[in-house]
């Protein structure tokens, strides 16, 4: 591994200004499953790491508050997975971040580090799009909160700006009643990254959200406001060309080694109406 | 020559303090300062467990830590695991159920199985296997690692 300057900053504001001064070669560490592995594969060639892990305004943990809960941006998979907000509110995150890697990696792994390194194929992106998710930077013009599905823009881009670090994940506790879960497919049972991602979510008002991922260069975001999807009662034909609709931003790339476009693309629909059924019955289940 | 940092760990009980360059891993420094050769060196991406030690009561991924971050941590590895010269039931069982076979991941899969047990003293096969899903073995023992880590649980239940 080549070597670097390593900084243990205190404050949000030292780590600002610290990755403001390096830009390009300043490199953010949270859990550093992915830095680390980088730093050593010469992906990653900073000249100085910013650990963000003992920043006190930083310290992992989940807070309700003003009606959304409010996750550090340093909270492991570990413990986003085990969260009683967390499970009680957005199950589908609870799921998502239950399957990231290995326990050893969930251990390490944060929800900041997931979202920043903007895989296709990152789990807990695909919930906190259907739950509308707000991403909290801290930079040198202040405090910016971007809407999830306005900060992912390809693998390992996402519109975060010089010197901006995320500080934090908001997510409005919903209103009204609502289903949702998380389902993917891996080549594997186990360790394994998704071949599909995906989390749906359903309300009492009749909206469903689709996210998905690693069926593109980003997640998606879908969302069908007819209220036919959230209906059990409607027919499956009346539902497929909707659902057709909502997975036609799909475009899984010819390339890649985990799976063929033509299985990727089968495999969205197969879990997207399985997970369907499991938020819908989530649904009524928490109605009765 | 990069700067180095002093780093405080507790290693196995021992209080530890160490000067340690900052690109260098968890791993490096247990392997090739303290000696303590049981984390095993293997894929260094996350995927085996061979390195697998147990910081701050959690289990990680060793090749993936910088051993600057563990500054201040509690470590424990597989030399950790017997007391005064006896083998932990872990450790006793893994030999009676014939788990260890060629025995390179199995410090890994002995710590993730100490960690797993710390947190869940009778777990299901299922729990088991998710608990040790990122530990891999090449021998293939993976059923009687399994049922090694039942034997424990057992045994703990009757003492």
């Amino acid at each position: 591994m080549h070597t670097f300057a390593y900084v243990r900053p205190t404050t949000v504001a030292e780590a600002v200004a610290i990755l403001d001064a390096g830009g390009r070669d300043a490199r953010v560490l949270a859990g550093g499953t992915d830095l680390v592995i980088r730093l050593r594969d010469g992906s990653a060639t900073p000249t100085t790491v910013i650990d963000l892990k003992r920043i006190a305004d930083l310290r992992p943990g989940v807070r309700e508050e003003g009606g959304r809960l409010t996750i550090s941006a340093t909270t492991v998979m570990t413990d986003v997975a085990a969260d009683p907000l967390v499970r009680r509110h957005f199950p589908a995150l609870a799921e998502a971040a239950a399957v990231v890697g290995s326990v050893q990696i969930r251990n390490r792994a944060t929800l900041g580090g997931n979202v920043c390194n903007a895989s296709p194929a990152a789990d807990t992106a695909t919930p906190l799009l259907v739950f509308d998710a707000t991403v909290v930077a801290e930079g040198p013009g202040g405090t910016r909160r971007i809407a999830i599905d306005d900060f992912f823009v390809r693998s390992g881009v996402t519109t975060l700006q010089r010197g901006e670090l995320v500080t934090a994940i908001e997510l409005p506790i919903p209103a009204v009643a609502t289903g949702s879960a998380h389902v993917r497919r891996t080549r594997r049972r186990g360790h394994d990254l998704a071949s599909v991602t995906l989390s749906v979510r359903v309300d009492a008002l009749g909206v469903t959200r689709f996210a998905y991922g690693s069926v593109g260069p980003r997640p998606v975001l879908a969302v069908d406001d007819t209220g036919v999807l959230a209906d059990p009662a409607v027919p499956a034909e009346a539902r497929s060309a909707i659902l057709e609709r909502m997975f036609a931003d799909a475009s899984p790339s010819p390339r890649s080694m985990r799976a063929s476009p033509a299985y990727r693309l089968a495999m969205l629909r197969v879990l997207g109406a399985r997970a369907l059924r499991s938020a819908i019955e989530q649904l009524a289940a928490g109605s009765d | 020559m990069a700067e180095t940092h002093r780093i405080e760990v507790t290693v196995n009980g021992l209080p530890r303090m160490l000067e340690v360059p900052p690109h260098h891993t968890l791993l490096d420094v247990l392997r090739d300062d303290l000696r303590l050769t049981g984390a095993k060196e293997c894929c260094l991406v996350g995927e085996c467990g061979a390195c697998t030690v147990i910081v701050d009561g959690r289990t990680v991924d060793s090749c993936l830590v910088l051993a600057v971050e563990a500054d201040g941590c509690e470590i424990t590895t597989v030399e950790g695991l017997a007391q005064d010269g006896s083998l932990d039931p872990l450790q006793r069982a893994f030999l009676d159920e014939g788990a260890a076979q060629c025995g390179f991941c199995i410090p890994g899969q002995l710590m993730a199985a100490h960690a797993l047990l710390a947190g869940n003293p009778h777990p299901t096969v299922a729990e088991i296997q998710e608990g040790l899903a990122g530990n891999l073995c090449r021998c293939g023992s993976y059923l009687q690692i399994t049922d090694a880590v039942l034997a424990t649980a057992a045994e703990g239940t009757r003492r």
